[in-house]
Formats: C-alpha cells, sequence, structure tokens
C-alpha cells in the first residue's frame, strides 16, 4: 500500500507525505502519516465532526476530504490553535465550563467552534445549537458546552469594549 | 442550567468544588492519547472477518489466498487459540472465534494482520469461508416456549427469574394494564473500539493498551484465552472515548493480542463504526406486559407483570440485566403485593449486554407509562398518584429488602414540579409579532410543522436504580496512596472514560491530607482491581478506597507529627493544609510535616454483603438505590408525526455532590440518552441482519435535539455512602424516556381529545400520526 509522494501544507508547515495509498484520507494522513492524532475518527463518513480540521478556511470533516486532494491548500488542525500548554480562549473555557467529559469529540468541536465564533462575533443559542449541530457529543448533552461559547464570546466582548 | 450555590469557604480542589479537570487541556489541545492514537515501532494493523449470517454452520475456511498477498503477516481462526476457547463477563460462552456455527450476524471467524488498514480489508476479502445457513432464531417467545432446538449448548433460556410477594391474589379497586416495548439501543460512544498488544520479547506475555471499563476482568478472560499466568498479561488503559456499558465486555481484546504473541510483534486494532455496531454488545430490547392492581385513590395494590428480554446470541450480563428489570418493577414506589416473572433469551440476534441504566431502563418505561394510566383511572394527576405511592427510607420491596437508603422520592417529585417550565411559547414562536423561529419547531429547520399547529405537552417519570453490582457479588475496589513531602500520590486501576473519576479522587486526597499537589499515577493493573467503570459505582467504591487509602496515610502522619510533638495521634486533625492539636496550639503544615516521611498505604474497599435471589425472587440482593424525577415538556405537530423535546427539569437524589459541575455533566449526558431511546435511537435487524449500523441512519440527539435542562441536586448524605454521596450517572437516562413519552401521550390527548398510547420507543412519526 504505498507509491504516491505529495506535500501537504499543515499548521504553516510543509509536510512530506512518503509512499502513501491514494484511497487515504486526509484525515488518515494526519494521523497516521504526519503523527497530527487531535482530529479524531469516530463515523467516517461526516456524520459526528470530530475530525473537523480547517482546509483553506472552512471547516471540513477530514474523513471526507482525500489527502492527495488537500495538496496545495492550507490545513489548520487541532494542534495549529495553540502551543502545548497555552490553550486559547475557546479550549480553556471548555475545561473551565466543564464541556469535556471523554474529550474525543472535543478537538473537533473547538475547531467547529473557532469557526463559529471568527464568522458570528455573538451567536444566539439557536445559532450555536445550529451551528454546532454536525458536531455529535455523546457524554455531555451539550449544556455545558453551550456555556463555554456563550462565555468565550462575553469575555471577548469585554476585550472588544476595553477603552484603547 | 444553574449549579447549586456552594458555600464560598471550601478550599479550592477539595471535595464540594468543581476544580478543572487534569487531562482537560490536554483532551481541548488535541494531545491526550486515546487508545486509538496509540501506536509503535514496527506495529502491524489487525482486522477480523465476522459473520454475514445470524445462524449457519461453517463447512470450510480457506486462507490460502489471504496469505499470499503482498503485506500480510498473520491469518488466525479458531485453531490458533491457545487457551480457552471461549470468554464471558458472567459464563463463558462466546467463542473468540467461531469454529463450527455462527449465531449472529457480526460474530468474529477469523483475524488478520498486515501492514495497512487496506491491506488488511483485502485479506479479509479473500478468505473464502463456505456456511450452511441454518434456521434462524429471531423471536425471543419461540426460545421461551422451548419449542425450538437449542442454538447454543447452554440452551436457549439465560435466565427465568421470578419475584412472589405478599399475597399473589390480592386484587384492587382499579386495574390498569399495558404491553410496552423498547427497541436495542446502542451505546455509541465516540471513541471506537482499539488496542495495541505488544509481546514480550520470548513472547511469555503481552501489554495490552486497551479503551476498557474493567481491566482486571478484561485480563481474567483474556489471559485464560491466551492460555497464560494473568502475571503475564499486563493491561494499560488507553484513552477511553465514552463507554456506556459498551466496553464491559471483550470485543477485540483477544484478537489483538493473539496477533501480537503469533508475530511478536506490535498490532494495533481498530475498529470502524460500522464494525463497532456488530462489535460490542447493546441494551435489550424487551417486551413487558404489566397489570397494576390500586385502590380507588391510586394506592397501589399488586403488580404483576412478565417482562421478556432478547439477550441475543451469547449471554454477556444478560441474567444481571434480568435482575435489575424484575426487582425494579415496582418503580420507585411503595408495592405490597408483586407476581413478576421475566425471562432473558437466547436468539440470532446481536449480543446484549450492559448499557446505561442495565434493567432498570425497560422496566421504568413500562411502569411508568402504568403510573399515568392509573393517575388517569383514579382521577389523579401525574405528580399526585406518584407522590401518593412514593417510597420512603425503611420501606420494603418487593423482593422483601427494605431500602436502608436516603430515599427522598417524594423530593424529588416536589422539586421537579416546582421547577421553572420554559419560557418560549408554544411553537417557538417569537416576539408580539408572531414571528416563527423555525429552529425551535418540531422539525426544525426542514420547515415541515406548520406552527398553529403545534402542541404542547407535559409528562413525568420517576426512577429507582441500584447502585454498585448485585447478588452476593464482591466487586471491591483498591486504591494506593503514597504521602511525601506535601504531595500525594494516588494509584488505582478504575477506568476513567470519561466521568472525571481522576478529579474525585484527587478531591477526595486534598480534603483528606490537607495537600494541594496530587498525583495521580497510570491506570493499569500494577495493583488490585477497581471493578468495573459501571453500575453508578465508581465514586462510591473507588472513592470509598481512595478515602480509605488517604485515611490510613493520614494516620501515619498523625503518628509521626505526635511522636514528634509529644501528642496523642487521636487529638491531630488536618484544617486547610495544616495539622493541628484539637487541645492545643500546635500548627504544622503538612508540607513540612511530610518532608522527612515516606508513607505508602494500599487500601481495598468492599461493600456489604448481598445475596442470590432465590426463587421467588426475594432476598437483599442489591447494595443501594438512588433516585430522581424528570418532567419533560415537549412540542409535537400531530399532523406529521414531529416532535421537539422543549425542556427537561430534573430533581436527583444525589447523596453528596463531590463536584457538582460533573453532577449537572451527568445528568445532562444522561437525559440526552433517555432522550435519545424516547424518540430516535434504535438498532434496526431484519432477519438478524442490522440495517442501520452507521450515524448516518442510527440517529443521534444532536445540539438541536437537545433542550435545556434545568436541574435541582438534592443533597442528603447517604450515611451509607463512604462520602455520602451516590452514584449519579445512571439516574438520569432511566425516567427521562418515560418523562418524554409521557409528554408526547399529553400533547396527542390535547390535540384530538383521544390521544395515542405510545407504548413502543423509540415514538417514530408514524406512531403519532398515523
Amino acid at each position: 500500500m504505498s507509491g504516491e509522494h505529495f506535500t501537504l501544507h499543515v499548521n504553516g508547515v510543509d509536510r512530506e507525505v512518503r509512499d502513501s495509498w491514494l484511497g487515504e484520507s486526509l484525515l488518515d494522513v494526519l494521523r497516521d502519516r504526519l503523527g497530527l492524532v487531535g482530529a479524531k475518527g469516530a463515523c467516517e463518513q461526516g456524520e459526528c465532526g470530530s475530525c473537523s480540521v480547517l482546509v483553506d478556511d472552512n471547516l471540513v470533516c477530514s474523513c471526507l476530504v482525500m489527502a492527495a486532494a488537500a495538496v496545495g491548500r492550507p490545513i489548520i488542525t487541532v494542534e495549529g490553535l495553540s502551543d502545548p500548554g497555552l490553550p486559547t480562549d475557546v479550549q480553556q473555557l471548555f475545561v473551565d465550563a466543564g464541556a469535556v467529559q471523554c474529550g474525543f469529540c472535543t478537538p473537533g468541536l473547538v475547531m467547529a467552534v473557532h469557526d463559529l465564533l471568527d464568522r458570528v462575533v455573538e451567536p444566539t443559542e439557536t445559532e450555536i445549537r445550529e451551528e454546532l449541530a454536525g458536531n455529535v457529543c455523546r457524554c455531555t448533552g451539550y449544556g455545558r458546552i453551550i456555556e463555554a461559547v456563550q462565555r468565550v464570546a462575553v469575555s471577548r466582548r469585554a476585550d472588544r469594549e476595553v477603552p484603547r | 442550567m444553574t449549579v447549586t450555590d456552594r458555600p464560598a469557604d471550601i478550599r479550592p480542589g477539595t471535595i464540594g468544588s468543581s476544580p478543572p479537570r487534569p487531562d482537560g487541556v490536554a483532551k481541548v489541545q488535541g494531545s491526550f492519547e486515546f487508545s486509538s492514537d496509540i501506536s509503535a515501532d514496527g506495529c502491524l494493523w489487525g482486522a477480523t472477518l465476522r459473520s454475514p449470517h445470524p445462524h449457519a454452520r461453517i463447512v470450510s475456511i480457506d486462507l490460502a489466498a489471504a496469505w499470499q498477498l503482498d503485506g500480510v503477516s498473520a491469518v488466525i481462526t479458531a485453531e490458533d487459540v491457545p487457551g480457552e476457547m471461549n470468554y464471558g463477563l458472567i459464563s463463558q460462552d462466546q467463542p473468540v472465534f467461531a469454529s463450527d456455527v455462527v449465531r449472529y450476524v457480526g460474530e468474529p471467524v477469523a483475524a488478520v494482520a498486515a501492514d495497512h488498514p487496506e491491506t488488511c480489508r483485502r485479506a479479509l476479502d479473500a478468505i473464502v469461508v463456505e456456511y450452511e445457513l441454518l434456521d434462524a432464531l429471531l423471536d425471543p417467545e419461540v426460545a421461551i416456549a422451548g419449542d425450538a432446538a437449542p442454538i447454543h449448548p447452554d440452551g436457549n433460556v439465560i435466565r427465568h427469574q421470578r419475584v412472589l410477594s405478599g399475597d399473589p391474589d390480592a386484587v384492587g379497586d382499579v386495574v390498569v394494564e399495558g404491553t410496552y416495548e423498547l427497541g436495542m439501543q446502542d451505546q455509541a460512544f465516540l471513541g471506537l473500539e482499539a488496542a495495541l498488544a505488544i509481546p514480550d520479547s520470548g513472547g511469555g506475555g503481552v501489554e495490552l493498551h486497551v479503551a476498557t471499563q474493567w481491566l482486571h476482568e478484561d485480563r481474567r478472560q483474556l489471559a485464560a484465552c491466551l492460555a497464560m499466568d494473568e502475571s503475564a498479561v499486563r493491561l494499560v488503559l488507553g484513552g477511553v472515548g465514552g463507554a456506556f456499558g459498551a466496553r464491559e465486555d471483550i470485543s477485540l481484546q483477544v484478537h489483538c493480542c493473539l496477533l501480537a504473541l503469533r508475530l511478536g510483534r506490535p498490532v494495533r486494532m481498530a475498529y470502524s463504526r460500522a464494525e463497532s455496531f456488530l462489535g460490542h454488545v447493546h441494551r435489550h430490547p424487551a417486551k413487558i406486559w404489566i397489570r397494576h392492581h390500586a385502590t380507588s385513590g391510586g394506592e397501589i395494590v399488586k403488580i404483576e407483570a412478565r417482562m421478556v428480554f432478547d439477550g441475543g446470541a451469547y449471554a454477556s450480563t444478560s441474567s444481571a440485566v434480568l435482575v435489575n428489570a424484575v426487582t425494579m418493577a415496582q418503580g420507585p414506589y411503595r408495592c405490597p403485593n408483586a407476581v413478576v416473572d421475566g425471562w432473558a433469551v437466547r436468539t440470532n440476534h446481536l449480543p446484549c449486554g450492559a448499557m446505561r441504566g442495565f434493567g432498570a431502563v425497560q422496566a421504568c418505561f413500562a411502569q411508568e407509562s402504568q403510573m399515568d394510566k392509573l393517575a388517569e383511572a383514579c382521577g389523579l394527576d401525574a405528580v399526585e398518584v406518584r407522590l401518593r405511592n412514593a417510597m420512603r427510607t425503611g420501606d420494603v420491596l418487593i423482593t422483601g429488602q427494605p431500602v436502608l437508603n436516603v430515599a427522598p422520592v417524594e423530593r424529588c417529585i416536589r422539586e421537579t414540579d416546582a421547577l421553572p417550565l420554559p419560557d418560549e411559547p408554544v411553537g417557538g414562536t417569537v416576539g408580539a409579532d408572531g414571528a416563527v423561529d423555525v429552529m425551535k419547531l418540531p422539525g426544525g429547520a426542514g420547515l415541515t410543522a406548520d406552527a398553529g399547529d403545534v402542541v404542547r405537552g407535559i409528562g413525568w417519570g420517576v426512577s429507582i436504580k441500584n447502585l454498585m453490582y448485585s447478588e452476593g457479588f464482591d466487586d471491591y475496589a483498591t486504591a494506593r496512596c503514597r504521602l511525601h513531602g506535601g504531595v500525594a500520590t494516588i494509584k488505582f486501576a478504575t477506568a476513567e472514560v470519561g466521568q472525571g473519576f481522576v478529579m474525585i479522587a484527587a478531591q477526595i486526597a486534598r480534603t483528606i491530607l490537607g495537600v494541594d499537589d496530587v498525583r495521580l499515577d497510570p491506570i493499569d493493573t500494577q495493583i488490585g482491581s477497581a471493578g468495573s467503570t459501571s453500575a453508578s459505582r465508581q465514586t462510591w467504591m473507588s472513592g470509598g478506597a481512595v478515602d480509605a487509602a488517604c485515611r490510613a496515610a493520614r494516620e501515619r502522619l498523625f503518628e509521626a507529627v505526635g511522636a514528634a510533638h509529644g501528642l496523642e495521634p487521636v487529638q491531630l486533625a488536618i484544617d486547610g493544609t495544616d495539622v493541628v492539636d484539637t487541645m492545643g496550639d500546635l500548627r504544622v503544615p503538612v508540607v513540612d510535616a511530610t518532608a522527612d516521611l515516606e508513607i505508602d498505604e494500599t487500601v481495598e474497599y468492599h461493600h456489604p454483603q448481598t445475596v442470590h435471589l432465590d426463587e421467588n425472587g426475594q432476598g437483599n440482593c442489591h447494595t443501594a438505590f438512588a433516585f430522581v424525577a424528570h418532567r419533560a415538556v415537549v412540542d409535537v405537530d400531530p399532523e406529521l408525526g414531529l416532535v421537539k423535546v422543549v425542556q427537561i427539569a430534573t430533581a436527583q437524589d444525589v447523596g453528596r455532590a463531590l463536584n457538582p459541575l460533573s453532577v449537572i455533566g451527568q445528568i445532562e449526558g444522561g437525559i440526552a440518552q433517555g432522550l435519545g431511546l424516547a424518540v430516535m435511537e434504535e438498532i434496526i435487524q431484519v432477519d438478524g441482519v442490522i440495517r442501520n449500523g452507521n450515524f448516518t441512519d442510527y440517529l443521534l440527539p444532536t445540539f438541536l435535539d437537545m433542550p435545556p435542562v434545568v436541574a435541582t441536586l438534592i443533597e442528603e448524605p447517604d450515611p451509607h455512602a463512604p462520602l455520602g454521596a451516590k452514584g449519579v450517572g445512571e439516574p438520569p437516562t432511566i425516567s427521562s424516556t418515560p418523562a418524554i413519552v409521557a409528554a408526547i401521550r399529553d400533547a396527542l390527548r390535547q390535540a384530538d381529545g383521544v390521544g395515542k398510547p405510545l407504548s413502543r420507543v423509540p415514538v417514530r412519526p408514524s406512531d403519532i400520526c398515523l
């Protein structure tokens, strides 16, 4: 199972992929060839959002993207959001608000929440539910995740309102 | 939802506070290592060949073509199992690989190891198995009747259990009855089954990194199948992506170790979602007939019930699931007389076993549906009929067992009733202009509901759940506490599956020992068993063990401080982070007092012994009980059969909330699974073949399906619990289901004055609108 060579631009760095099988998804290559295991495989058909990454600034399910089709397009994974031990505001408030239990859906949700709050600065609860409905969590019942998103929005608004 | 207010003076990180998870930052950053993330140098991939037939004789297996594929290193079958050919939690009736007969679609027949997952798939395709099809036993009633030939040497009835109490001939002024059904639910944890097996050089042992609920039980079954001493089999908990019962049984553990030992190389296995639906046990589908006799005032006189649980092809924990169902047929209500018969039977369906709620879920849907019928027959409302029957501490169950735990059933009901109803107007309209927010309508963005037709209903569910294991099983837990230089290091084999025991353990240690710095050792089999992360038992059992180990360590600390200062250890206490003399002025920081001490204590915690039920279902078979009430508000479009759950209110008997935020997380998450069973989730099998084994067709609640939850924690510390805290994981799942169904019934009754029985879950649109 090998033969393909190509380069992916992941988290700002060119990463060579050697001896890949053409049938490998972006999720497979990120996890098994590049060692970036933050994106998780849970349904393998784009239903659960656990494998969410950004490709060309678009939130996608990496299980549905062929790795070779992502050549030449910037890819951001959860590992590219923050340095080890220095979580983003979204990540920190996920922890503080109790939005993390088993944590398997969490990296995908963190990607989706960053994407949401980049586009909609202060989403309503209905907007949060609609926007994140492509990310399934089996542990939390979503209540603490919504709380975390709302707290991030409030905190960012406070930052914006600080007099310059 | 607001978390119950806490006193402000709780020292951060101790019992009663909600500190951040120690694994939280790693989980949000994607660096937490789940079992599917673990690899090793030179590692091969393993995969499993499964039966496509529900019942067939294996005529031949031809492996030659698989062996010839480039990249394939091993192909194994039952002939390659060196030890016990079967495994199982209670009875060992499930083959590692089928050798003569396959009994369900998905039963393992062979396994391969190769250089790449795709090579594995091609190798599985290349294996030729010739089957002779046999008649499949798919009707549990046929299994009970005894007419069909046994599909397993152990027979077709896994267990029959009767519960007889009081006067079997007692009658009431009012009689209501019904037959209720529940479909098969999947645990659907997100972290698929995955493991890495690393053989010892020389092949004398193996180390398995696996996501499981009970490391030591896995090891027991694994060692027997591998024909190894348990000491040669080491298990390490791989990061667990949810469990909910589905990781209590063996899945890939034996296959992965067999391949690794055969090859002398590390082998990793990872199920796909489709394989996961076949590779673990599910919640039992059940059919329950139940009749209530009551006084005209609505007080229960007698229950009669017949419960049939389809266990699928192998026993797993079916017999224990059945015991929960028959012993909790009365619900959280007084019931002086009972005649209950239950069967767990074997069929050629997918095997069933543990899932959150474990038998209580099935019984509760039936008996709570009955309570509403009883209310109607007696002219009472849903709350009043439940209050009139609510169980209290000291009441005796239909098994003859007294409920010695705190039993605040009445408080659960009253405090749920006191919670506010949703502000949302019916149909999700917003503002005085009556504009419709379509996202809040039943059917959501599909625009399939007309807001003018939507009807709101309210329904109730109240439940009882046994905590810990039952019927004589000593499911003890072990913990070790080392204390030095102000640092407590805690060791346990308790499977952290997401529930947050890693927080609770540290909170206990900080509270008991007066230290801030608590470190947790790896979770593995290098210490005694902790029992399973199931049955709402780890806070009580492993929490009890950590508490006891820390108390033992604290005794050593007090002895040392006492000796140094000429004080009796008994007069010393922990105050904050200091050791203090309760009768004098001494105050020494624990950090200083332990600077030169090396304390090391290991303790096993056991709960009081229980007994096996006798033939009439009598005996103190359960360890402890917890209670909860749920009130559901739903909006229903009766014409299209669509349901939007608007709000769940709940008051739960938690004993004592050691970590309030975690309790809320368990409540909300458990309710989501109860909602799933009520209106969404069912594994569909046709002629024994699963038809929806994927997340496109097996519907899980999303952000849009799950409503806000309003909750009250009923905190009456239980004197039998080591920390006063009851397990909180299962109750939210149990009575949320009947509450939602009752609310749908209420809405339909309002819509046309008649309503629908809705005696089966999940409730489908066609059940509502046709």
